[in-house]
């Protein structure tokens, strides 16, 4: 178990990293945190002539707040982003989601860019910024690009980052104050990849009908979906519940693997769904609650 | 049978004295195998290993591994062969086992060849540049498929998978059968798992000149039956292969005695090298291929009269062995064999015994060793027979358990049950369990709907293994022409030194349990001394320390009499030294007591002389000893139990020196929508005599628990329906982790033993074989249905909760039109469609062209036609950045211009091999396009298949979908969506989703 032999280079700026990326593309590996990476170069299933080291990159650590967009840093830890009050405050759902990350001393290395690069189809992170419809910005030498999560993640492991590019950043557009959200995953054990996960965010009217919504399941297809909910918008909310996990089960087209069948996979997106809909409307009144 | 010898107890045996190994442990001054650097100049060995469940090896080129800059030599099984022999086996059958592939590897993970270099990694490197030619063979991939008449046979010489078969029959059981007023069944299956300690196998071989000596350092917990075993294979007398153990092991739980093969493996590799070799096994390495529990297929039946009294058992045990019988396999049927009727007075007992081979890892010593096995048949029966007979499980259990009064028990079939009180270890865990209220709770639970179930399972814990017992599997014949065997002798050797220092040396290769604390406690309770005063050595060396045919680290041998054998040689230390006081204090030997570093007259009187003055007069003044006192002060004492005689020729032995009780109880919740399995309560009875040191009872007590909570619901060495293994990594291998193990609830009943002068019965293996019958027996009673098998994963929770069969949870049917496809079932499969712009006939000639096959196959770096028809290619293929280059042949069967043909192709490279066939099939749209439609089957193995279960699908579309699309691309570029377009549309909904 021990790695193909490789150079490797710890580039300080973004600049230099991507130079290094239009000169290298395929043959390069981008190391971030290195949780999966480590272990899939151990193992010789990845085996780059280069290794490129961006977690001393500064510019990435950044978590900040632009316009109605938080900002976090592919570099940004996800323990760091855990204790991050900005996250806490304008991220609700990512805050709920951030402790289904691996195990804590995985979330000590892992970082949040990494993960969305890395596209494992149970992961998190990208569920998380699929259901909120947020944006992963990319940059390579000649261009910055920013492309729609939903559109980002096309199969497990494979997204539209072509190889001479990095992911820099990671737009969130602001939860809004009066939004509820919530997230719920189930796994064989607490930090294994979730055979299904769910998350969910709405917001209600003052009537207490559905204004906004978004649903999103991890682990049952090979990438992180957002499932359409635009029939449920204007319905009362407190019986939607069973109507919105069955739409999401029958929307679905799940994985059948070693570990689970596509038949479990949407039970499990029933309970899922259901059970985040209805936290995500208490955490909805408790949050306006607060405001009031 | 021994006597109580009189150890004067100071109190320090029985008290929780905090171990002595934890200080280097905790501060990381241990020093384990990978520490060592015991000879200059050691060079590091990588094995490249079969990936293939089974293969004739053609050819093994090394040219290119050995051109590499700082590689030492690359070594096959052919040039070992040349100078090891086999090991051998209890069972007489033309099968030989080497512990690397000599002309067939018959085991995904069987070496295949060394590379020795001047590091791991250039050795690794080496190893993908080694070329091996092979021939695939149909592989026996489990049980089932081993024991179909129509079975491809792994051993032609034995002309069949099942390679030992014996029955026995105990008191009358066909009478007691057509007696009994009712009479259950239950069909089984056991899984393969193992107990993965957290340091893995290490070997370091050094074969020295001048005296020609094999000397080996390795983390093995032997050496008991096996040095000579190994020692054969070498070719050597048996001083002549010395082994040595590191002061420290990161655990074992039986799994290290499985280094025997790397110990000759790199013993011989270092003598056809001429240097020394280090090897440290790594993790997917370890679980692939370093050894397992034995799985299982059985039956089992229970005669049982109306009042409850079990008058009756049958047992069919099917055994997998693996590919090979490794020594001291088949002894996995056979270590609770003499202990059939459990912990039940049944005099009646059928058994019969079928020993399979497969294409699988060999299997060997696993925490509890043949007892999981074992009881979840016997424990599960108890229960189903409970709800057959309406008889509260626990009630069941008190009517038949052997009573109080009868022991020693002489057990149908040879056991010697030493003590116990079952009765009262039941009423200790109803009352830990609040037994009654438990039982309103489920009631309440079920009233509302929930499913809530409780299970018991108990059992006897047999240790010190009588070193006969493995020779059941033999006919009485064939034992008879071999040398008698019995017993299992212990040695201590207790060492004061010129300044009155005590040094003790263990045989008992301990793996991290705790043996220097407690050899200590019974030391120091001998001498009058503290365990501080004592230096515990349990490093073991053949060449220097005292050792036997049992020694080393098994069966909770530890405990159940090794203890006795330190108890008699620090009674030995004790006399001398009361002989030696009793002039200095002048008095009589048996007036003198040893304690608190001092020789005193018994009596009260404060005369005494210092522990050390005494010691010293044998080393400075042996002149002047009393009569009858030897200079110096070394005592040895080689025990073993007087019980343990050998098998007689009605195959009853007595097989274990001491019988400890276990009886577990689980109470869990199912939560059917989710497959979700809670613990609601787990409570865990123990007899094991005497606590010598109730910590350390209690940290195997809770270990013993998680690891059979591992093998209940999580846990299993998983292979598939062709022989591929699919667990190798801890991603797919899962082993319970502290957020995952409830709370246990412990209790104690103590029986003291007569085996030993301490009353301690060997303890260790514990609720390991109990809980996954408990929580079997407990989802059992949740769903009220029996064809429980473990581990019981959310899926198979699920599917047992939703009525579903979860033996069904695998579609094993290839898709339609598929049936000549030549792989079997089990394989990815899939299907789609799309509609090329061109019509029937150019679609078909771009297809069947070679001028485009190199443009359309994915990843093509060169492609050379071979035939006609046949082609190969070299081939890149990759998701994200898990590429390989793979050699791939690519034929085209059955073509039926213009409307169909196959595409027949496989690939192996570094990361595995595929073999894949799919169906192509041309249909012309009324618009003048074409549809094609494809249906494929493909068998993934080697790496990808062991470490990358959850990619496959998705890496097989991946590739299809290239194909397809570059097909498209050549047809009508202009239009071509490209593969990110194909990927998305293949993902799931058209393809009719993917089966592993």
């Amino acid at each position: 178990m021990k790695p193909v032999a490789f150079d490797y280079h710890r580039p300080e700026t973004v600049s230099e990293a991507v130079a290094l990326l239009s000169e290298l593309g395929e043959e390069a590996a981008v190391l971030s945190g290195g949780m999966t990476l480590g272990p899939m170069l151990n193992l010789r299933m990845v085996r780059p002539r280069v290794v490129i080291d961006v977690s001393r990159i500064a510019a990435l650590k950044t978590i900040s707040l632009k316009d109605n967009l938080v900002v976090t840093g592919a570099g940004v830890v996800q323990a760091d982003a855990m204790s991050s009050d900005l996250i806490a405050r304008e991220l609700p759902l990512l805050a709920m989601a951030l402790p289904w990350v691996g195990h804590f001393q995985t979330r000590n290395r892992g970082t949040l860019g990494g993960s969305v690069a890395h596209a494992d189809p149970s992961a998190e992170i990208p569920l998380s910024l699929v259901t909120l419809g947020g944006t992963v910005v990319l940059q390579s030498r000649r261009r910055e690009r920013r492309i729609a999560a939903r559109d980002f993640f096309q199969g497990a492991l494979t997204t539209q980052r072509q190889p001479d590019e990095i992911v820099v950043a990671l737009e969130w557009p602001r939860t809004p104050p009066d939004a509820g959200c919530a997230f719920a995953e189930i796994a064989q054990r607490h930090g294994d990849f979730a055979i299904a996960a769910a998350a969910c965010c709405l917001r209600l009217s003052s009537k207490g009908e559905i204004a906004e919504l978004s649903v999103g399941l991890g682990g049952v297809e090979s990438r992180p979906v957002a499932v359409d909910t635009a029939r449920f918008i204007g319905r009362p909310s407190p019986d939607a519940a069973t109507a919105v996990a069955e739409h999401a089960a029958t929307s679905v087209a799940p994985m059948s693997d070693h570990s689970a069948s596509a038949d479990y996979r949407i039970a499990l997106t029933k309970v899922l769904v259901e059970r985040t809909f209805i936290e995500a409307l208490s955490h909805a009144a408790q949050r306006r609650g607060r405001l009031q | 049978m021994l006597t109580a010898i009189g150890v004067a107890s100071r109190g320090w045996v029985g008290s929780s004295v905090p171990r002595k190994e934890d200080e280097a442990l905790l501060t990381g001054r241990a020093r384990f195998i990978d520490d060592l650097t015991p000879v200059a100049g050691i060079r590091f060995a990588a094995i490249l290993r079969s990936q293939h469940p089974h293969a004739r090896i053609v050819n093994i080129d090394i040219s290119h591994a050995l051109k590499l800059p700082g590689v030492r030599d690359v070594v096959t099984g052919k040039d070992i062969a040349t100078f090891i022999g086999p090991v051998p086996s209890v069972v007489k059958a033309p099968i030989a086992y080497y512990p690397i592939a000599i002309d067939c590897a018959r085991y995904v993970g069987e070496p295949v060849a060394v590379v020795v270099a001047d590091s791991r990694y250039i050795a690794e490197d080496a190893c993908e540049l080694i070329d091996v030619e092979y021939e695939v063979l149909a592989a026996v991939a489990d049980l089932k498929s081993a024991m179909a008449p129509d079975a491809p046979v792994i051993y032609d010489k034995v002309g069949s998978n099942i390679v030992n078969r014996r029955s026995f029959r105990y008191g009358n059981p066909d009478k007691a059968f057509s007696e009994a007023d009712r009479v259950f069944d239950l069909s089984y299956s056991y899984p393969r798992y193992a107990s993965t300690p957290m340091e893995t196998f290490g070997v370091i071989a050094h074969f020295e000149r001048a005296p020609d000596r094999f000397t080996v350092w390795s983390n093995f917990q032997g050496p008991f039956v096996i040095q000579p075993l190994m020692a054969g294979a070498l070719r050597v007398p048996g001083n002549k292969l010395r082994l040595i153990t590191p002061p420290s092991s990161g655990g074992s739980f039986g799994i290290k005695q499985a280094i025997l093969s790397y110990i000759i493996l790199l013993a011989a590799v270092s003598r056809k090298t001429g240097l020394p070799v280090k090897w440290i096994e790594d993790r997917a390495e370890h679980l692939t291929a370093a050894t397992a529990s034995s799985d299982r297929l059985g039956e089992i039946s229970a005669a049982f009269r109306n009042d409850g009294k079990l008058i009756g058992l049958r047992f069919k045990n099917v055994a997998n062995m693996g590919a090979y019988i490794r020594a001291p396999e088949p002894a996995s049927l056979y270590r609770m064999h003499a202990a059939s009727n459990g912990c039940y007075d049944v005099q009646n007992i059928a058994v019969d015994n079928q020993i399979v081979v497969t294409n699988r890892t060999p299997v060997g010593l696993n925490r509890g060793y043949g007892g999981p096995q074992f009881y979840f048949a016997l424990e599960r029966i108890m229960e189903i027979a409970a709800r057959g007979l309406g008889i509260d499980v626990a009630e069941l259990r008190r009517r038949n358990f052997i009573p109080a009064h009868a022991f020693p028990y002489q057990a149908p079939a040879g056991a010697v049950f030493d003590a116990g009180n079952y009765d009262e270890a039941l009423s200790e865990l109803l009352r830990l369990a609040d037994y009654e209220a438990l039982k309103l709770r489920r009631d309440e639970a079920r009233n509302a709907g929930r499913l809530f179930g409780i299970g018991i399972a108990a059992g006897v814990e047999p240790s010190g293994s009588n070193m006969a017992y493995v020779s059941l599997a033999q006919t009485v014949e064939e034992r008879s022409k071999g040398d008698r065997k019995s017993g299992a002798n212990a040695s201590a050797v207790i060492s004061v030194d010129p300044s009155g220092q005590v040094t003790l040396h263990l045989d008992s290769t301990p793996n991290g349990q705790g043996h220097a604390t407690v050899a200590a406690q019974i030391v120091a309770d001998a001498l009058g001394l503290k365990p501080a005063d004592i230096e515990v050595v349990t490093e073991l060396d053949t060449l220097t320390s005292a050792w036997s045919i049992a020694s080393g680290n098994y069966s909770n041998r530890f405990a159940a009499i090794v203890v006795g054998a330190i108890a008699q040689s620090a009674q030995q230390v004790a006399t001398k030294l009361k002989l030696l006081a009793s002039e200095l204090l002048d008095v009589k030997p048996e007036d003198v007591d040893l304690y608190e570093g001092y020789a005193r007259v018994r009596g009260g009187s404060n005369k005494g002389v210092s522990f050390r003055k005494v010691a010293a007069r044998a080393h400075w003044d042996p002149s002047h000893l009393p009569e009858g006192c030897s200079p110096g002060l070394v005592e040895t004492a080689i025990v073993s139990p007087r019980i343990l005689g050998s098998p007689g020729d009605d195959d009853r032995i007595a097989s274990a020196a001491t019988f400890g009780f276990v009886i577990d109880l689980a109470a869990i919740e199912i939560d059917p929508k989710s497959g979700a399995l809670r613990i609601d309560k787990y409570v865990s009875v123990h007899d094991v005599g005497t606590q010598l040191n109730p910590k350390i009872v209690e940290g195997q007590v809770h270990g013993g628990f998680v690891h059979g909570l591992g093998a209940a619901l999580f846990e299993e060495l998983a292979y598939d329906e062709r022989g591929n293994f699919l667990s190798g990594t801890f991603a797919d291998y899962l082993c319970p982790t502290a957020v995952e193990v409830p709370t246990v609830d412990i209790g104690h009943v103590e029986t003291v033993t007569p085996v030993n002068s301490l009353g301690a019965k060997g303890m260790g293996d514990g609720s390991s074989m109990l809980t996954p019958a408990a929580i079997a027996n407990a989802v059992a009673d949740a769903l009220g249905r029996d064809d429980i098998s473990l581990p019981l994963t959310l899926q198979r929770v699920w599917d047992l909760a939703n009525g579903r069969d979860p033996a069904m949870k695998r579609p094993s049917k290839a898709p339609e039109g598929m049936a000549q496809a030549p792989i079997g079932k089990g394989a990815l499969t899939g299907s789609g469609e799309v509609i090329l712009s061109a019509p029937v006939d150019e679609v078909w000639r771009r297809l069947i062209d070679p001028n485009e096959l190199a443009a359309i196959v994915p990843g093509c770096q060169s492609l050379k036609q071979d035939g006609p028809d046949h082609y190969s290619a070299q081939v890149i293929i990759g998701v994200a950045g898990i590429r390989g280059t793979y050699d791939a042949h690519i034929e085209m069967r059955d073509k039926q211009e213009p409307n169909s043909v196959r595409l027949v192709g496989k690939a192996s490279g570094a990361l595995g091999f595929g073999a894949g066939s799919g169906l192509v099939t041309l249909r012309a749209e009324p618009d003048g396009r074409t549809r094609l439609q494809y249906q494929y089957e493909a068998d993934v193995g080697g790496k990808l298949a062991a470490v990358g279960q959850r990619m496959l699908g998705t890496v097989t579309r991946y590739v299809i979908g290239q194909f397809f699309s570059a097909l498209e691309w050549r047809i009508a570029p202009q239009r071509a969506t490209g593969w990110r377009g194909w990927l998305a549309r293949l993902s799931g909904r058209g393809s009719g989703g993917d089966t592993p």
